[in-house]
């Protein structure tokens, strides 16, 4: 029996955006990354063949960081201590991308300051050929202090600085744009505020692809099935043709599933969660793998074994090697 | 295709009786085009109409259930591609495979320790389906002796996994008055594993290598008398098994393709990588399997893939949301300390299991906050200084309490200021903003 296969035809399309500036387009990268251009919904190569696959990006900190997961740290052994050490080790694991997240203190437990931050990210640039985004400690003010000048002391490199917000987006945009930098657009799941956030920044004229869209997620367990419906709502809208929802969408999976109480402890934990290795692992590689179905353009993890796993998983989802009917 | 009420309407009495339990012949009629309710609930439609009706009032993807004594797994009756449109119904089925060259002591012990598996999850038990035993051997006293070694560790559903209708009888055999999945039927075997279905009124599995001729073997196979059908229709990697499980929901929710209209079988455990196939099983769960077999038994695979199935087929519609109000964890005194979240089940989960857990006493008050969670809360305005304080005040938890110290969430703690002018005599106390953090700091800290 002929099967006639319904096939979607989107008027949008999800903008390119290119992370990273090589030699020749006045940074100093050795690769770069590109991400959206999608003109359907992910992976469904028999209407249209997505022209980028979903790039990963791994977490470092600027020193050893005091509250993550013992498995992280027993992952990454001593590189830990050293963000050169771990750019490196990131980068061996399969990292396409380094996300740089500044600790809001030092490691003597001062406030970070915008002179060392600026060190350690040139020192990061220095140790990898990869892609950077830089993320600030999440408090709109300090990342203000701390950004502004890691975007002057880079000008061209076109990193990701992050995280701008409602709070503090004005600040940030204006650097990016001064400095020839992108950023990381982040809004609490909900597709208006993702929108609202980018029309925000888009009147400020930073044009849009330099700009990643952060719809934010929950974990397995812990509300990700907001941020699953949220994204899958972009990117429809994005597809029907809303120019204000056409961004790469940039999710924080590892970040999400290694704060989770299943991620982070093995004390007083119920003898039916299992080993506390293979399943925080799975919990960060579900939490990623839920999020790239869902429209994911770079997803950040944190342990080796969860890149290997989800990149494996992204090369299988990019194939296109089968008949439908 | 479908009818649309109006339509149905027509085909109804139209009497108004009302024992359908709707108030009108009209409202019925919506609600069965809406596929919210069954034609039988209708005592005096006409047999004509009947035939008119079924067609149009069956659901676009049949509803299978596997069925043993006292347990069932059903799958199918979706009626959306994405769950934002309306919800995911029937969660798919999660199966844990066994062979029967494995020796009987080797499955008893697996069956045994997967049946008795259960993992609490915001309150919730959940467990997995049943088993697949699967004919390695060709033989069909192997078989049957594999079959009856799951039964005995386990009362949960079975599919039998043959394709020798001589090892699958044998297997129907061990099970007499359960409707086990039968899978299955290919282009070769379909006729005579057709009769054995038929004959024990069990669902059947049917194995085709492209949608067309999958199309061809369902036709053939329901003009034979048999309805609960389950199709494998191949696609063992992601792309493939996304491209295949898209295609067959689409066809049958945009265009009701009633040949495609059936639960899919999805094998995450037939990956080379054992570390992928709790990858492939969360695809078959996102993305439209109804039953899905697994190769490991591995608690620390299976809870992640519970839950997230869980989170995926809950209605986004209503949030699941705890009762507003005081909860007293580990027998409160006066003296103890009140913690304050909101009233999304996660969250109070999350907090109450920690406090519980850390064996410290506390008075845990729960705002309404309209089932968000504290930070989206915070944002959209549900969760404020006036918010809170309106809770103490509404549920006098004043009058509990000798020492008056509230623990706000650290996520919140620009609210502590506010809050301090809200209830002056109170003293504001800004906690962790993560749960696993709440015992040492009510340990060092309060």
């Amino acid at each position: 029996m002929p099967v006639d296969i319904p096939k979607d035809n989107w008027p949008g399309t999800v903008r390119t955006v290119t992370v990273g500036a090589t030699a020749a387009d006045g940074g100093t990268r050795t690769s770069t990354v590109t991400v959206g251009g999608e003109k359907n919904l992910p992976f469904l190569h028999f209407e249209t063949k997505a022209p980028n696959r979903p790039a990963v990006a791994v977490e470092i900190k600027d020193h050893r960081p005091d509250d993550w997961s013992a498995l992280l740290l027993e992952a990454w052994g001593e590189a830990v201590n050293d963000p050169v050490k771990w750019a490196q080790a990131a980068e061996a694991a399969g990292a396409d991308l380094i996300q740089l997240s500044l600790s809001l203190m030092d490691k003597d437990g001062n406030p970070t300051s915008p002179e060392a931050a600026v060190q350690t990210v040139k020192a990061v640039l220095g140790a990898t050929g990869l892609p950077i985004l830089v993320f600030g400690p999440g408090q709109a003010e300090v990342d203000n202090n701390l950004l502004v000048p890691i975007a002057e002391a880079t000008k061209g490199e076109r990193l990701v600085l992050g995280i701008a917000e409602d709070k503090n987006y004005r600040t940030i945009i204006a650097t990016a744009m001064a400095n020839g930098h992108l950023v990381n657009a982040r809004s609490p799941m909900d597709v208006n505020l993702a929108k609202q956030l980018n029309i925000l920044i888009s009147d400020m004229g930073m044009p849009l692809d330099r700009v990643l869209m952060d719809p934010t997620t929950g974990a397995l367990g812990y509300g990700i099935e907001y941020g699953f419906s949220a994204m899958e709502r972009l990117r429809q809208a994005a597809l029907q043709g809303d120019a204000m929802t056409q961004l790469p969408m940039l999710v924080t999976p590892g970040l999400e599933a290694w704060k989770t109480k299943e991620a982070k402890v093995n004390t007083g934990v119920p003898a039916a969660w299992g080993n506390w290795l293979e399943r925080s692992i799975n919990w960060e590689t579900l939490t990623a793998m839920t999020l790239i179905e869902a429209g994911a353009d770079i997803v950040v993890l944190r342990h080796a074994e969860s890149i290997r796993r989800v990149k494996a998983a992204i090369t299988d989802l990019m194939a296109a090697e089968y008949t439908l009917a | 295709m479908a009818l649309t009420g109006i339509q149905i309407y027509k085909l109804l009495p139209q009497t108004n009786c009302k024992e359908c339990g709707y108030p009108t012949c009209l409202a019925f009629a919506m609600k069965l085009s809406a596929k919210q309710v069954e034609l039988s609930a209708c005592p005096y439609v006409t047999p004509e109409a009947k035939v008119q009706l079924a067609e149009s009032a069956a659901p676009p993807i049949r509803l299978v259930a596997i069925k043993s004594n006292g347990y069932e797994a059903k799958a199918g009756n979706e009626v959306v591609l994405f769950r934002h449109e309306k919800t995911f119904y029937n969660k798919p089925g999660l199966f844990i495979r066994v062979y029967d060259n494995q020796p009987v002591e080797t499955i008893k012990a697996i069956v045994t320790e997967a049946n008795a598996y259960a993992v609490n999850y915001v309150g919730m038990d959940l467990t997995i389906d049943g088993f697949a035993v699967a004919s390695s051997s060709g033989d069909a006293n192997a078989f049957a002796a594999a079959v009856q070694a799951v039964r005995s560790s386990s009362k949960r559903p079975i599919i039998l996994m043959t394709r020798d209708v001589t090892v699958a009888k044998a297997g129907l055999k061990a099970l007499q008055g359960e409707t086990p999945l039968i899978y299955g039927a290919d282009a070769k075997n379909w006729e005579s594993f057709a009769d054995l279905a038929k004959e024990n009124k069990a669902p059947l599995g049917i194995i085709a290598a492209s949608l067309a001729e999958m199309a061809d073997l369902t036709e053939k196979i329901k003009a034979k008398g048999i309805e609960d059908l389950v199709i494998d229709p191949g696609g063992r990697d992601l792309g493939a098994g996304l491209a295949i499980g898209t295609a067959i929901r689409r066809l049958a929710i945009k265009k009701n393709f009633r040949a495609l209209g059936f639960p899919v079988i999805a094998f995450p455990g037939d990956v080379s990588d054992p570390g992928l196939e709790a990858v492939h099983a969360a695809q078959a769960i996102a993305k439209y399997a109804g039953f899905i077999i697994l190769e490991h038994f591995d608690p620390a695979m299976i809870y992640p893939l519970l839950v997230l199935r869980q989170n995926i087929y809950t209605d986004p519609q209503k949030p699941i949301q705890v009762q507003p109000g005081i909860y007293e964890i580990n027998a409160p005194k006066p003296e103890d300390p009140v913690l304050v979240t909101t009233n999304f089940s996660i969250t109070y989960f999350s907090v109450a299991n920690e406090v519980e857990g850390s064996g410290l006493p506390a008075w845990l008050l729960v705002t309404d906050a309209e089932g968000m969670s504290v930070l989206t809360a915070w944002a959209a305005g549900k969760f404020d200084a006036e918010r809170i304080a309106k809770a103490v005040k509404g549920f006098n938890i004043g009058d509990k309490v000798s020492r008056k110290r509230i623990v706000l969430p650290g996520h919140v703690a620009v609210l502590s200021g506010e809050l301090e002018g809200e209830l002056p005599d109170w003293e504001i106390r800004v906690g962790p903003r993560e749960a696993v953090d709440l015992p040492a700091f009510m340990k060092q800290a309060l």
